[in-house]
């Protein structure tokens, strides 16, 4: 098995477990690269990769696009802030003007829940789901999974919890799907108003108190507060917020075992998580980082081989 | 599909013997030069040559790694099975050092200039030289040529050759696979 059984990568939801594997095994060797003197190796050479962001991003656009650059893809970026979406172009058309330049595959950002999906049946390219909305984001999932299987050895049989604003969170959402598919225990920890209704139909529990959660937990992925998605006031206040979910040195050196600390970024220092914890050595947030860059390799390389030649 | 002997396990032992003394005129003590194994079947060949060099010629500190080709090869895409890659393993810089590739079956030469291009994230060798077990003749597609042969052959491109090593397949010998 050393192909994935998808066409595009939408979402955690349309792979398997074979899949998550190959992108791992991949990965390890782009691991291996990226470390060394000269981080480059030639294999996309003829690929030409367009990274369409109609929604803001840093760590994410970043990191794709020096995946890309890593793999010798040649590169075009769009950000929907500065291009004729503002003048009224639809999706289609914009990436069907792009796809004219020959572009092989597209990695995408959108805040409309279903665009890449849409997308991907619309348009002849591979397509990269980079987050859409408040539904999936699967690369992010996969260097979550990733790095926790580079810090405990595997995922399987391990207790997460995600912590936070789980209904707007597509980070949540893949890595649940991910999560699951590889066998870990999954908890859902936040305000009520956060924890969508019906979450438990995904096989994931809900705790309401965050000390007992990270008692159970042998890892902890810590979610930023969506305020930004927020149409009314989830919580009375963020120091309300920050008092009954978020994550201090104090509470987690009562635990009696270190856990794991995970957060996707970008943080808000002194409201999830505090700045001790988010820089103590049992952090393994800028772990992620890095794994971000060798996750997208692989995820790249391995659609690109699907890629028909003309 | 008929199998022929090229080289049962005797020859092989003398002819890794006559490479290993062929490395040492040249290289002397190995203090500048590092042995490179071709992944996926090369590194067999290099590891051998390690054991010869350490074993029956006392020369321990030979620098070896490991280096795989897959994402600098020129097929990509153009074969209908995807390719796999196998693990780099080099914990030295090769700048300025003297490189010998090593490599089982040298054919198309595809391979080895793929390794030419690999080898230069790791630093610039003072030189590279290529040593091979069997050189298929008249089958190069590329201008490269082995440096130190085992034995070299003429064979039809219908017919593939493979080499077994006894730590992964149970038996060292060369076969010409007519298929």
């Amino acid at each position: 098995m050393s192909q994935l059984s998808v066409q595009h990568l939408l979402g955690i939801k349309h792979i398997n477990k074979a899949d998550i594997d190959l992108v791992f095994k991949t990965a390890d060797h782009f691991k291996e690269v990226i470390n060394r003197p000269i981080k480059k190796v030639p294999s996309l050479r003829d690929i030409t990769i367009a990274n369409l962001f109609f929604e803001n991003s840093t760590r994410t656009k970043l990191s794709f696009e020096l995946a890309e650059k890593r793999l010798s893809a040649d590169v075009i970026n769009f950000s929907a802030s500065q291009s004729s979406v503002k003048k009224g172009e639809t999706l289609i058309d914009t990436a069907n003007n792009i796809l004219s330049m020959k572009v092989d595959i597209i990695v995408m950002r959108h805040p409309n829940v279903g665009a890449c999906d849409f997308l991907s049946k619309h348009v002849n390219a591979k397509i990269v789901n980079a987050g859409d909305g408040t539904h999936e984001h699967p690369t992010q999932a996969l260097l979550d999974s990733y790095s926790i299987r580079e810090k405990l050895g595997s995922v399987e049989g391990k207790k997460v919890v995600i912590v936070g604003d789980i209904l707007h969170s597509r980070v949540a959402l893949s890595n649940i799907y991910a999560l699951k598919l590889q066998g870990a225990e999954v908890k859902v920890c936040g305000p009520k108003t956060l924890i969508p209704k019906y979450i438990e139909s995904l096989g994931v529990q809900v705790e309401s108190d965050i000390k007992k959660a990270l008692e159970w937990c042998d890892v902890a992925n810590v979610l930023r507060v969506q305020s930004e998605r927020m149409d009314i006031n989830y919580f009375p206040s963020t120091r309300e917020y920050a008092q009954l979910f978020g994550i201090n040195k104090k509470l987690l050196d009562s635990l009696g075992k270190k856990i794991i600390i995970m957060h996707p970024g970008p943080i808000n220092r002194g409201v999830e998580i505090t700045s001790d914890v988010a820089d103590a050595d049992q952090s393994i947030i800028l772990n992620q980082v890095e794994n971000g860059v060798a996750i997208r390799m692989a995820v790249i390389y391995l659609l690109a081989q699907q890629v028909e030649r003309n | 599909m008929s199998k022929k002997t090229l080289l049962n396990s005797k020859e092989i032992h003398i002819i890794l013997h006559r490479l290993a003394c062929q490395l040492i005129e040249k290289h002397h003590d190995f203090s500048n030069t590092a042995l490179i194994g071709i992944q996926p079947r090369g590194i067999y060949l290099a590891n051998r040559l390690v054991a010869i060099l350490q074993k029956d010629y006392n020369i321990s500190s030979v620098k070896l790694g490991q280096l795989d080709i897959t994402f600098y090869r020129d097929d990509f895409r153009r074969r209908g099975a995807p390719l796999e890659a196998n693990k780099t393993h080099i914990d030295f810089i090769v700048e300025d050092k003297n490189v010998v590739f090593i490599d089982d079956v040298l054919f198309s030469g595809r391979s080895i200039r793929a390794a030419l291009t690999a080898i230069q994230s790791f630093g610039r060798p003072a030189d590279i030289e290529l040593l091979v077990l069997i050189d298929r003749r008249f089958s190069r597609h590329l201008p490269i040529q082995p440096d130190y042969r085992g034995r070299q052959v003429d064979v039809i491109n219908e017919e593939k050759v493979t080499v077994n090593w006894e730590e992964k397949d149970g038996k060292d010998a060369v076969y010409i696979i007519n298929k």
